[in-house]
């Protein structure tokens, strides 16, 4: 659905050069949602905007609903038609809501159709019906300064899909909010995911989301992509820097001879019972220092961190076992530890093949 | 002079006087409103950004802005010819008037739309709204209030002008209190005059400081009044209810 390949951004001020995008390759599938997360500065804002050009790409392409977008600029810095008509059917919302102060609720989210040249008649039924959806429709004659921020945002939501968009993007949308009105407006983006089959790009510095209501996720550091897939596949990734902040499992030996192994579990394999497995099979005590267990459709996915009796020598064979049931298994790098490292055995290559998608071929 | 004689007098001044000002407010309104927000789209990085053009309108203003005004009125004496077909009287002070408040309203235009926060006119971008779109919708609405009060400021600025113009034989009550009351001594007339300039100015700053606080109020939480200049204000503004955070 969205589509960005080789996209570099190179902002020149006063003879100096900042690259904030260096080649980014972006696939986003059609009616999930994508959650792109970064420290401020790495990138994610100039990305987004690239995405309907409101930052015109220094190269690079952006393909949105099979069209190219970057071949609709033209040369100068102003958006032709063709442009603005593409822009019109991708609904943007932004960090700081940006509603217009001087325009009730409805009139704000009737100005895309304004802009779109509906009647008067059409404009107020649907803004209407949008603002029904959002869960604001007392609200329509309120102006956006008495709103609280979540019932800004929600306006804010309700005016980026007038348009019937098939992309929405998210800037941020819930970083100025509170943990609960996040929660809250996190929740209505999946259910317009789910309802209206709306493709959602959004970019957060707050794992949490990505959590929430992603399907897939990337990872960005200075301009770069350094990872990204679905969120099982990055689970899937033995050291995804994405999947151990996903889920973050902690916690170190108790002892000099003790084996500290991270166990992940996704797919087919975390339905069974294998911990408990292991330890009726081979008759060691495990526990269990951390983990960060979620059930995504249906499958329990997450990591865990537990603790085998004995030096990592004598564990060679329960860890083997654990591979032979699918899942990957990590030897932590807790300090006493000597072997830091992946170790191979009779599942690891699978593991290890699993890919990182790379995306951005089709 | 007795008051039988000095009120027709001060009848046609009045007139003259809110017949100048009228005219070249609403031209200056008229020009600057583009000029000033043309001064923001042309800036760096602005939507029609072209920082050549932006340096050729700002020196004219500044240009412009940095003469006196009764050098202006003078330099501008073949322009006013050609356009009014007159250099003196009502007509002839219209055209120095508008030239000279022009630029003074186009950079109170500036400021104001400069305060407008830029990431709506980003959101209208991302609609696919136009620069016209902008402009239209969100540049001008969203600086309603500070450009009242910048129209406010130039009308104030512009009566001030319209009596320096009385000094060239414009007419007007700037007119009346130099040739009565400073050529022929006339204390009377020229105190009368000073009362009526002082009760106009007072009126159309009160109004438009009305105006614009009512704009602004409407979009900052309060009821919203209509814009009527001519409403009483209530004696003690009713605290505005806060709105309860629900969500």
């Amino acid at each position: 659905m969205i589509t960005t390949t080789g996209l570099t951004k190179v902002y020149r001020s006063r003879g100096r050069e900042i690259t904030a995008l260096d080649g980014v390759d972006l696939h986003v599938r059609e009616g999930e949602v994508y959650g792109v997360i970064g420290q401020s500065g790495a990138g994610k804002s100039s990305l987004i905007r690239c995405v309907n050009l409101l930052e015109r790409p220094t190269s690079g392409t952006v393909t949105v609903d099979g069209q190219d977008l970057t071949a609709l600029a033209g040369p100068g810095p102003r958006a032709g038609r063709q442009l603005r008509e593409a822009r019109s059917r991708i609904g943007m919302v932004f960090q700081h809501f940006n509603l217009l102060s001087s325009r009730t609720v409805q009139d704000n989210v009737e100005l895309p159709l304004e802009i779109l040249g509906h009647s008067g008649r059409e404009r107020s039924r649907k803004a209407l019906e949008l603002l029904d959806l959002v869960g604001l429709a007392d609200k329509a004659k309120s102006y956006p300064s008495q709103l609280s921020g979540g019932q800004k945002q929600r306006v804010g939501i309700a005016r980026a899909l007038a348009g019937d968009p098939k992309v929405l993007l998210s800037d941020e949308a819930t970083s100025a909010l509170d943990p609960e009105t996040t929660r809250s407006i996190l929740q209505l983006l999946r259910d317009l995911n789910r309802r209206l089959g709306l493709t959602v790009l959004l970019i957060t510095h707050e794992m949490d989301v990505v959590k929430t209501v992603c399907d897939s996720a990337a990872l960005m550091e200075n301009g770069r992509i350094v990872e990204s897939g679905t969120v099982s596949e990055l689970l899937a990734t033995p050291g995804s820097e994405l999947a151990a902040a996903l889920f973050p499992v902690s916690g170190a030996a108790s002892g000099e001879d003790r084996t500290v192994v991270d166990v992940t579990f996704h797919g087919d394999a975390a339905t069974q019972p294998v911990i408990s497995q292991l330890s009726r099979t081979y008759n060691i005590d495990i526990s269990i220092l951390g983990a960060a267990m979620d059930t995504v459709g249906g499958l329990q996915v997450g990591r865990m961190r537990i603790e085998l009796p004995g030096r990592f020598e004598e564990n060679v064979v329960p860890i083997g076992f654990l591979r032979e049931r699918g899942l990957q298994v990590e030897v932590a790098d807790t300090a006493p530890a000597p072997a830091a490292t992946t170790v191979p055995g009779p599942a690891a290559t699978a593991a290890v093949s699993a890919p990182v998608a790379k995306e951005g071929a089709k | 002079m007795t008051w039988s004689e000095m009120r027709p007098l001060l009848e046609q001044a009045c007139w003259d006087t809110l017949y100048m000002v009228g005219w070249s407010t609403a031209i200056s309104i008229a020009l600057g409103l583009p000029l000033g927000i043309l001064l923001v789209l042309t800036d760096r990085g602005g939507l029609l950004s072209s920082p050549l053009l932006n340096k050729v309108i700002g020196q004219i203003v500044n240009i412009t802005r940095s003469m006196p005004f009764i050098i202006l009125m003078v330099a501008l004496l073949p322009f006013t010819l050609a356009i009014a077909g007159t250099t003196i009287g009502r007509d002839g002070a219209i055209v120095p008037l508008a030239v000279g408040a022009i630029p003074f309203f186009a950079r109170l235009v500036e400021t104001s739309v400069r305060e407008v926060d830029g990431g709506l006119v980003e959101a209208v971008q991302s609609m696919g709204g136009s620069v016209w779109t902008v402009v239209r919708k969100v540049l001008v609405p969203e600086s309603l209030p500070s450009l009242i009060a910048g129209a406010t400021t130039t009308v104030v600025a512009l009566i001030g002008y319209s009596a320096m113009a009385g000094s060239v034989g414009a007419g007007g009550l700037g007119d009346i209190a130099i040739r009565y009351g400073y050529m022929r001594f006339e204390n009377e007339l020229m105190w009368i005059t000073v009362a009526i300039l002082a009760a106009v100015i007072s009126l159309i700053q009160f109004a438009g400081d009305y105006a614009a606080r009512s704009l602004h109020r409407r979009g900052r939480g309060g009821p919203a009044p209509r814009l009527r200049l001519l409403k009483a204000v209530p004696k003690d503004p009713v605290p505005e209810p806060v709105p309860t955070k629900t969500l």
